[in-house]
Parts: C-alpha cells; sequence; structure tokens
C-alpha cells in the first residue's frame, strides 16, 4: 500500500445520499478472479444515464469523489473499495459513511473523510459551478481545500486515529503483521516436527 | 483454574499477545479452494509478496467442478475461470493442488482428513464456513474470508480476538438408527440459528464420544449452521485409530510424540465454560427439516408446525414465509410429503460411512417413480473405496446416479441444481431459499432418512421400507 500523505485531484460531485454498495458495483460484475478491472461496473446503473455526473469529460478523471450521507451501506462486499480504486478514486468525502464500507476503505488505502454536511453542499456548489475544479485532502493536518479567494472551502475532516495511522504509514493488515516477522519466525523455529506438512523437503 | 480444550489449543499457537489488542495466531494448515482464493492470490501479486508457507498449504477443486463428464472441459465460463486461476496461481506461487481428474481431488473438508493432514491440536483456516468440520480432531478450525486468505497465505497468522467457549454435553446413547446428523439438526433447532454466535463449542459427553470419526466430522461441520466460530471434540483412541497410518500422519518416534501430546488435549476438570447446554441423546429420534434455515426442523414423526405453534412475532413471520417458500401446508404429516429429489453427497454426508449406509438400505430395491437419487462421493477416494466395495454397483441397481466427487447439489454452484420449485431430501447443511438452486426447496435429513426417501419418494426412514424379500 501507498503512504497517503497528501491528495489535490479533480473533484467529482454525487449528489446523492444512501448510495449503497449494491449501487457501487452491482452483484453481477463480481465474478472477476481479480483484485483490478472492476471500475466496469462502478456506478454501472448510473453510468447508463448519460447526464451522470461521471459521463462528463471534465469530471472523467476525477479522484476525489464528493457524496451525500450514508455512503457504502448494504452488503459487505470489498468489491465496492476496489471498484472506487480501479476507477482512480483516492479518496470519498461523505457527511456519514456505513462502518464495514469505512472499515474495507481504511484496510484497502481508499481515504473516508467524513465531513459536516454543509462542507459537502459547498463543495458540490463548488465543483459544478467550476467543472474540473480540484480538491485537495491533506491527511497530516486532516484538512480539506477547495477554490480559492475569498469564497475558498477549507475544512476538517474526521478520520479516527489507527486508520490515519495506516494511511499515512502507507500499511495494510498484512504490512503491520509483517512488521512482527520476528514473532512469526521464533514461533515457527518452536513447532514440533511431528506437526504434519503438505510439502516434504 | 484449568483450562478448556479450545484454550490449551488457543494458547499453543499465540505468535503475538499484547493488552488490548487481539492475538495473532498461527495457522498450522490452510486449505484452499477455487472460489475464495482468486483475489487473495491477486492481492499477493499486486502487492509483490509470495506464500510464506507453501509447504502448510493445500489447494483442491471442488466448489464448482462438474460430477459428471470431469474429463471434458468446464462448460461454465465463470466456473472455468476460477478452475484455471486456481491451477496457474497454485503453480506461480508452489501450492500444491489437486485437481480435478487427481486420485486426491475431492471436498477440502473430506481430502483434509482422508490424507491425515488434520490432526488434533491444530490450527486450521479455509475460505470457507464449513472448515468447522476439521474440528472432529480436536483442531481448532474455522472458515475465513478472502482478505483474511490473502493474509494467512502471506503470514501463515491471522489476527483474531479470543473467542468464548461453550460445552455442549450429549448424555446417554443414540438409539438404533440414529446418526450424528439428527443430532446436530435437533441441536441446531434447540438453540436457533444464533445460539451459538461467538462461541467456540466443544461437544462432548457419552454419545458424542461413541460417535465414529465420520459421525464426529458430521456434527462440527453444522457448527456454523447455529453461528458457532468453531466445533471441537476432545480426541481420543477412536480419532489416533482414524489418523494412524493415513499418508501424512506421523510415523515412528513422531507418532509416539504426538499421541503423547494429542492426549493432554482435553478440558480440565476444574476447566470453565462461558456457556453449557446439555441434551439426552436417547430421546433423539430421525430428524428433517421444513423450514429455511437448519434450526426450522422437526422429527420425521412430527406434522409441519403452524405460525400459530410460535409465541414470538419474528418467528410467527419467519414460519409464515417459510411455508411459503417451501410450498407446504401446516399440519402435513412430514412423512406424507413427496421428494423429487434426493441428495447423498457433501462435507456432512459424503463419506465413505455415509455410502455405505445408503447402500445397505437401498441394497435390494429401486428408487421411487418420480424421484432421483443422486450419490455424490465427496472425494475421488471415497468414489473408488465405494466401488472397490461394490457400493457403486447397488446405487445404479436401484436406478440412482453415481457420480463424480465436489460439492454438486450441495450448493449448485455447478450444473447440478433444482428446477424451480423441486423439493429435495438433502444430507447437506443449508436449506437457504435457492441454495440448490433458484426456488428449490430443500429438506435436510440424515442419510438414513436420504436413502429411505429414495425408495419411497416421501419423508421416510428405513423403518418404513417393506423388506425388499417380501416385495418381491
Ligand atoms: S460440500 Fe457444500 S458445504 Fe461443503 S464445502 Fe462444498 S459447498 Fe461448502
Amino acid at each position: 500500500m501507498e503512504p497517503f500523505t497528501t491528495h489535490t485531484g479533480v473533484g467529482v460531485p454525487l449528489r446523492r445520499s444512501n448510495v449503497d454498495t449494491d449501487q457501487i458495483i452491482p452483484a453481477v460484475y463480481l465474478k472477476r478472479v481479480t483484485r483490478t478491472g472492476f471500475e466496469d461496473g462502478l456506478f454501472a446503473a448510473w453510468r447508463g444515464d448519460e447526464s451522470f455526473v461521471l459521463n462528463k469529460p471534465e469530471y472523467a478523471a476525477g479522484t476525489v469523489l464528493v457524496a451525500g450521507p450514508d455512503f457504502g451501506t448494504g452488503s459487505s462486499r470489498e468489491h465496492a473499495v476496489w471498484a472506487l480504486q480501479n476507477y482512480g478514486f483516492k479518496v470519498v468525502i461523505s457527511p456519514r459513511f456505513a462502518d464495514i464500507f469505512r472499515g474495507n476503505s481504511g484496510k484497502a488505502g481508499l481515504l473516508a473523510a467524513q465531513v459536516d454536511e454543509k462542507v459537502v453542499q459547498r463543495l458540490w456548489d463548488h465543483l459544478e459551478e467550476h467543472p474540473g475544479a480540484t480538491v485537495t485532502v491533506d491527511l497530516e493536518s486532516r484538512t480539506v481545500r477547495a477554490g480559492e479567494g475569498p469564497g475558498a472551502i477549507e475544512d476538517s475532516f474526521d478520520i479516527d486515529d489507527y486508520t490515519r495511522w495506516r494511511l499515512l504509514e502507507g500499511l495494510d493488515d498484512i504490512g503491520i503483521t509483517l512488521g512482527h516477522e520476528a514473532d512469526i519466525a521464533a514461533y515457527e523455529a518452536t513447532r514440533p516436527s511431528w506437526k504434519p506438512a503438505t510439502q516434504h523437503a | 483454574m484449568g483450562k478448556t480444550l479450545a484454550e490449551k489449543v488457543w494458547d499453543e499457537h499465540v505468535v503475538r499477545s499484547a493488552p488490548g489488542e487481539p492475538d495473532l495466531l498461527f495457522i498450522d494448515l490452510h486449505l484452499i479452494h477455487e472460489v475464495t482464493s482468486p483475489q487473495a492470490f491477486d492481492g499477493l501479486r499486486l502487492a509483490g509478496r509470495r506464500v510464506r508457507r507453501p509447504d502448510l498449504t493445500l489447494a483442491t477443486e471442488d466448489h464448482n467442478v462438474p460430477t459428471v463428464d470431469w474429463d471434458k472441459p468446464i462448460a461454465d465460463p465463470v466456473s472455468k475461470t476460477q478452475v484455471d486461476t486456481l491451477r496457474k496461481n497454485a503453480a506461480e506461487f508452489g501450492v500444491r493442488l489437486h485437481p480435478l481428474g487427481d486420485v486426491e481431488q475431492g471436498i477440502v473438508h473430506v481430502v483434509g482428513p482422508q490424507l491425515g493432514l488434520t490432526q488434533p491440536g491444530m490450527t486450521i483456516v479455509c475460505g470457507d464456513s464449513h472448515t468447522s468440520t476439521h474440528g472432529a480432531f480436536g483442531a481448532i478450525a474455522f472458515g475465513i474470508g478472502t482478505s483474511e486468505v490473502e493474509h494467512v497465505l502471506a503470514t501463515q497468522t491471522l489476527t483474531q480476538a479470543k473467542p468464548r467457549t461453550m460445552a455442549v454435553t450429549v448424555n446417554g446413547s443414540l438409539p438404533e438408527g440414529v446418526t450424528a446428523k439428527d443430532l446436530v439438526l435437533t441441536l441446531i433447532a434447540h438453540t436457533g440459528t444464533g445460539g451459538g454466535q461467538g462461541y467456540i463449542v466443544e461437544y462432548r459427553g457419552q454419545a458424542i464420544e461413541e460417535l465414529s470419526m465420520e459421525g464426529r466430522m458430521t456434527v462440527c461441520n453444522m457448527s456454523i449452521e447455529w453461528g458457532a466460530k468453531a466445533g471441537m471434540i476432545a480426541p481420543d483412541q477412536t480419532t489416533f485409530d482414524y489418523i494412524q497410518g493415513k499418508p501424512e500422519a506421523p510415523t515412528g518416534a513422531d507418532w509416539d510424540a504426538a499421541v503423547e501430546h494429542w492426549r493432554s488435549l482435553r478440558t480440565d476438570d476444574d476447566a470453565e465454560f462461558d456457556a453449557e447446554i446439555v441434551l439426552d441423546a436417547a430421546e433423539m429420534t430421525p430428524f428433517v427439516t421444513w423450514g429455511t434455515n437448519p434450526g426450522q426442523g422437526v422429527p420425521l414423526g412430527a406434522t409441519v408446525p403452524s405460525p400459530e405453534d410460535f409465541d414470538d412475532e419474528t418467528d410467527k413471520i419467519a414460519t409464515e414465509k417459510a411455508l411459503e417458500y417451501m410450498g407446504l401446508e401446516a399440519g402435513t404429516p412430514m412423512r406424507d410429503i413427496k421428494v423429487d429429489t434426493v441428495f447423498v453427497g457433501s462435507c456432512t454426508n459424503g463419506r465413505i460411512e455415509d455410502l455405505r449406509l445408503a447402500a445397505e438400505i437401498i441394497e435390494g430395491h429401486t428408487v421411487a417413480e418420480g424421484t432421483r437419487l443422486l450419490v455424490v462421493p465427496g472425494s475421488v477416494r471415497v468414489r473408488l473405496q465405494a466401488q472397490e466395495e461394490g457400493l457403486d454397483k447397488i446405487f445404479i441397481a436401484a436406478g440412482a446416479e453415481w457420480r463424480g466427487a465436489g460439492c454438486s447439489m450441495c450448493l449448485g454452484m455447478n450444473p447440478d441444481q433444482l428446477a424451480p420449485q423441486e423439493r429435495s431430501a438433502s444430507t447437506s447443511n443449508r436449506n437457504f431459499e435457492g441454495r440448490q438452486g433458484k426456488g428449490g426447496r430443500t429438506h435436510l435429513v440424515s442419510v438414513p432418512v436420504a436413502a429411505a426417501t429414495a425408495v419411497r419418494g416421501t419423508l421416510s426412514s428405513p423403518a418404513d421400507l417393506v423388506p425388499a424379500l417380501q416385495e418381491a
């Protein structure tokens, strides 16, 4: 996992609340055997509609998704996070995330930044007025920024300390465990010889 | 205070523990199959990681392999991709694989024990909820998700909070004709499907001690169906006798050392469980399900329950919905329910003893008109053993289909499925809506009930069969 410190990228205003994981990626797209390629199915039902935000060229290169409250509800599928990442998203901003989605995001390295609902409104307005405008998300200072001058948006976001630490260090679950590799090796050295093995030297 | 069996095995596998954090647990055996492993391997690849202990990892193809024409290419594209991907991954990461056509191929939970890889005191995981089967040997064995599969592949460990412990004590002896399957179905009907939530369960008592290893596996297999994290049975002479001589069992001095250690794997007399359930085996009878979860069961001699039989509002609604899905009328004697398909197989009841029992009951009879009987051995070894004993001939003579090894109609991921509204009596473990095919209706039963049902065409026990001789 790449460490995440700060990110600046095109913001995508998704004016919807209660976006569940079936909407993020419908079940029919789950048949692959890889961790990549799920961008095909991202918001599949909506992408048939020409006016859907991701179909507009200005937003096509989006990396920061700004969504309404209760993002990621529904089934616990990790594919929802993969689909967003495969598409190119690095950050999702929402006033409220479903717990499992938030957990899956942190594990996979997608930043789920929780902000005040008013901030989402202002970001939506700004991004619609200036299609293709960027949003900066600074994990060290826990701030989101967009725009310049008097109308500039700058506010803080919430993320728990543990997830923030993992993202800053770029540590996934396996990386954390491998940090204890000496313990694992020490344990392995004590295993009795009669324990079974599937392959023999 | 002493320790329970579960605590002993757990403590022996703690690699690292820190206050307020879950333990890091070493995994002795990691079993892999084609459905839940592809993305785990792909995750390793993306991160440039390797499999830490290929020598503690074993892969088989089981969930969606065909049980007829298994020498031809797999017709379903998704299944084929999953199987091909497993083969590619196993080769790339150096994992031992028993593919379709190999003599050790079969359902992952049948293959581990028959190879002698499943032994007392181990930690065993697999991306499959019925991994609890291996607990029959006194191992801690449980199912994990795909991201955990990746974690185990990369580190041979898992981060786990220590579960609570529960004892299920089954006193007395099972009456003649009542099996391990009836025992566990009775237990689940007693506790409900969530009764074991958060517990590692130890099954104990006279009835459990009297079970064969295969019967013990049937009981532990269904632990997950009442929500338990895992089920275990303390190893004893029955366990040791079963393991001795198996291909991967210890030999010579290693065997002696192993057995000496295994004998210590018993719950201490002064140990305390967090919860306890006591049942009486002598009161048990053949038990079958009428609904759409494994807890919705009654004795075979009973009738389909009515929503009114339940006090709890949620139970009333659940019963109503289940009866509608199952196409059943309250008050119908279970024995009057007509069945289209009988499935003998799965990791619950697809081992050699199960096939012997089915053949013994079916011998000299024929499958009822309008009913089909599918016999699917749990592994190629089971199939070969059955053929050596001539069981295949008995099944074929009775009009049954004698299939290749795999999960088959247990979950209908391969072409073995129920048609909408088709009704089955199945020796598998799940009767969820659509489990065996969209709209399919499943009654979970024991092997003797399955065999007798195939002969009569309605839910039956062997006692209902007119002796074959008299029929002639
Ligand atoms: S036989 Fe059924 S329950 Fe057992 S592993 Fe296969 S699909 Fe799962």
